[in-house]
């Protein structure tokens, strides 16, 4: 009998999902946006996975989930594992390069950069305050200049002579890109300097002391860009790889995790048929103490499954009123 | 309602050094027209009152002390107390000073610290204000009785620290912990704390815990002192760790910065001289000179600490990164301003405690060094 293995890494923009069978092969993924509400966006993704997926009841031995809202939609899952994204990441894409030394992730609010050696993570930074080196700047630039994000990498690849723009902060950016898009300079340039400016302002943010070796995979939705591909490697001076499945590597990572963290290899109940199961949320403030903690609720067809979000134990004491 | 008294006297919180203050302000005033105003527990109300009347780029510990102050005040205090050191802390006092009394608080200011240094004398002239009964022979053994108050504090805390992950049930020493802080309160003689003490720790280390204490993930604090000290300041990284299951260490406490530190300075240069000859001021050449230490003894990881805009760290970083790359040795630099989430950071503690975890297996099954 074949076992299966479900991913989920629910960031603040998309919503990733793989499922793999034992080798760590991916049978089958999906990727939509979170749209401010992981639940609905878990809900839909698993409904498309079992659209997707080439056999019927598969035995589910695993699932993961990570991303920033791991731990929310780990207990509407009732997933076996829940990790950081930072290992995640590192685990999906040791999978498919094995001798990876440098991962480069750009995310929808998020970039990270994780150093390996020889297959363990041996140095990560995350950003912290910045969003000008996400995709969540590039996606409003588009917007700005009228194209559609997607087209974004071809249009700055077919730039010959790209503008410069500051790279330190979106507010900056923006006004060059205003500025220098009011003196005449062509929308390729722009977008092609645009790109530029997200792997500058990526790499002053998060490379700093950090020595970048090859092989280099470039990751996260940012990954799709191939003007960013082409900055990174301007600037890096050496060959940037991209999985096809680039975008998914954090889901993949999680999945193979659940895998490993089902030592006794017992299968999970785990429901397809989420979709027609009502999950609510509820949040309370904790009158414990002033810190007024918000509590969490999580309710399953009305029944709580889960609280989270106390400092202490106190929280435990909250009663809340389903509504 | 019943009348005040004349003086109402509050300090700003760190750590549980609350209690140290409090059992030495009881003893200098005149109960007849003072009472000690312990600030209220720190919490978001804390740092949001602090915050809307601080500076916007002025250090975290400022904010938190502002909270306290602004608290306290509306509870009644009237005499305020400052301590001060020697970065931007030195100015605190001044400036805070200043926007309290701008906002139309009326109240004596007491500093303990001046821009010289800590003049004991001083200090009794200031306190004889608030209590003329109040004997110079007298404050001095008080004193003298404070500082012994805080080495047994701190050496109960660092007991309690570094065990608490080996705890087989979790949260009985947290229980021993807060009655200690209780009866430490209102202690009165030498006999009376060593009591206190010997029944604390008999009953901290009759805890059960686990025998096995070798396979722990080793992980060492340095940093600036008030998001190291003051456990809400660091979004209670400490705890955190302990819950994964990492055994902490960390250097900074009221003890060391005392009565250590100004001795330790030679001994501190010498062993960071590979990379620093002067002191970066404040603790920068502590962070420095302990990351290696710590490295030395065989952490496995380092966590660098700061407030947002904290020069003496700010300085130390890169001097830290060098090391991390020359001893092969993973350091995570976490800075704290007013944000009370703490999702980004159990992230990244996640994060780095799974990488130590893996650096430490391949470690042991390779024998040999893994470089970054």
């Amino acid at each position: 009998m074949d076992k299966y293995y479900i991913g989920i890494d629910i960031g603040s923009i998309s919503t990733k999902a793989v499922m793999i069978n034992q080798d760590r092969k991916i049978i089958a993924s999906e990727y939509l946006w979170t749209e401010g509400n992981p639940i609905e966006a878990t809900k839909k993704v698993i409904t498309k996975l079992k659209e997707k997926m080439p056999i019927k009841n598969p035995k589910i031995y695993g699932v993961g989930t990570t991303g920033s809202a791991r731990n929310l939609v780990g207990s509407v899952v009732g997933a076996n594992i829940i990790k950081n994204e930072i290992t995640a990441h590192a685990i999906g894409t040791l999978s498919i390069y094995p001798d990876v030394r440098t991962i480069l992730e750009i995310g929808g609010q998020d970039s990270k950069i994780i150093i390996l050696n020889q297959g363990i993570v041996v140095d990560y930074a995350m950003n912290t305050l910045c969003a000008a080196g996400t995709g969540a700047f590039l996606s409003s630039q588009s917007k700005r200049l009228g194209i559609d994000i997607s087209d974004m990498g071809d249009i700055a690849l077919s730039s010959k002579n790209p503008s410069k723009i500051a790279a330190r902060c979106t507010v900056f950016a923006e006004s060059d890109l205003v500025h220098k898009a009011q003196i005449g300079h062509k929308k390729e340039d722009l977008v092609a300097g645009l790109c530029n400016s997200v792997v500058k302002n990526y790499l002053n943010n998060l490379s700093r002391g950090k020595k970048i070796k090859d092989r280099v995979v470039f990751q996260g939705g940012v990954s799709k860009n191939k003007g960013v591909i082409k900055a990174f490697e301007n600037e890096l001076d050496t060959q940037i790889f991209v999985d096809e499945n680039s975008h998914l590597m954090g889901a993949l990572g999680i999945a193979i995790l659940s895998q490993k963290a089902n030592k006794e290899e017992k299968e999970l109940a785990f429901d397809f048929n989420i979709q027609d199961i009502d999950f609510k949320t509820l949040g309370v403030e904790c009158k414990g103490c002033s810190n007024n903690c918000e509590i969490v609720y999580i309710y399953k067809n009305g029944n709580v499954i889960d609280k989270m979000g106390g400092r202490c134990e106190k929280f435990n004491l909250v009663e809340a009123k389903s509504s | 309602m019943q009348k005040d008294k004349k003086f109402v006297v509050s300090f700003p919180h760190i750590g549980n050094y609350y209690i140290p203050i409090y059992n030495l302000l009881k003893k200098l005033i005149d109960e007849e027209t003072t009472r000690i105003l312990i600030p209220e527990k720190m919490s978001k109300n804390t740092i949001d009152v602090g915050s809307k009347s601080s500076p916007e780029f002025i250090c975290i510990p400022f904010k938190y002390n502002m909270g306290n102050y602004i608290e306290s005040l509306n509870r009644g205090a009237n005499v305020l107390i400052q301590a001060g050191g020697g970065c931007r802390y030195g100015y605190y006092a001044e400036i805070q000073e200043q926007i309290l009394r701008d906002m139309g608080y009326k109240f004596t200011y007491i500093t303990l610290l001046d821009p010289e240094g800590i003049n004991i004398l001083n200090v009794y002239h200031k306190f004889h204000s608030i209590n003329p009964k109040l004997k110079l022979k007298d404050f001095v053994s008080y004193f003298l009785f404070t500082i012994k108050v805080i080495h047994i504090l701190d050496e109960f805390e660092t007991y309690i620290r570094e065990n608490m992950v080996f705890e087989k049930e979790k949260g009985n020493l947290e229980k021993i912990h807060q009655s200690f802080l209780e009866e430490l309160k209102n202690v009165n003689s030498y006999k009376e704390l060593y009591f206190i003490k010997n029944k604390y720790f008999k009953l901290a280390k009759s805890v059960r815990k686990e025998d096995n204490q070798e396979n722990y993930i080793k992980i060492g604090i340095v940093g600036e002192l008030y998001t190291s000290m003051e456990p809400f300041s660091s979004l209670f990284l400490e705890k955190e760790l302990a819950t994964m299951g990492c055994l902490t260490k960390r250097y900074t406490t009221v003890t060391y910065l005392l009565f250590e530190k100004g001795k330790a300075q030679n001994k501190l240069l010498n062993k960071a001289s590979k990379y620093v000859n002067y002191a970066l001021g404040a603790d920068g050449l502590e962070s420095i000179a302990h990351t290696l230490e710590l490295i030395n003894d065989g952490y496995d990881g380092i966590i660098h600490i700061k407030p947002f805009g904290c020069t003496p760290e700010i300085n130390a970083m890169p001097i830290l990164q060098k090391i991390s790359q020359d001893e092969n040795i993973p350091i995570i630099y976490f800075t704290f301003d007013s944000q009370t989430s703490e999702v980004g950071i159990k992230t990244r503690l996640e994060a780095f405690y799974d990488m130590l975890v893996m650096r430490k297996e391949n470690l042991n099954r390779n024998g040999r060094e893994i470089y970054g």
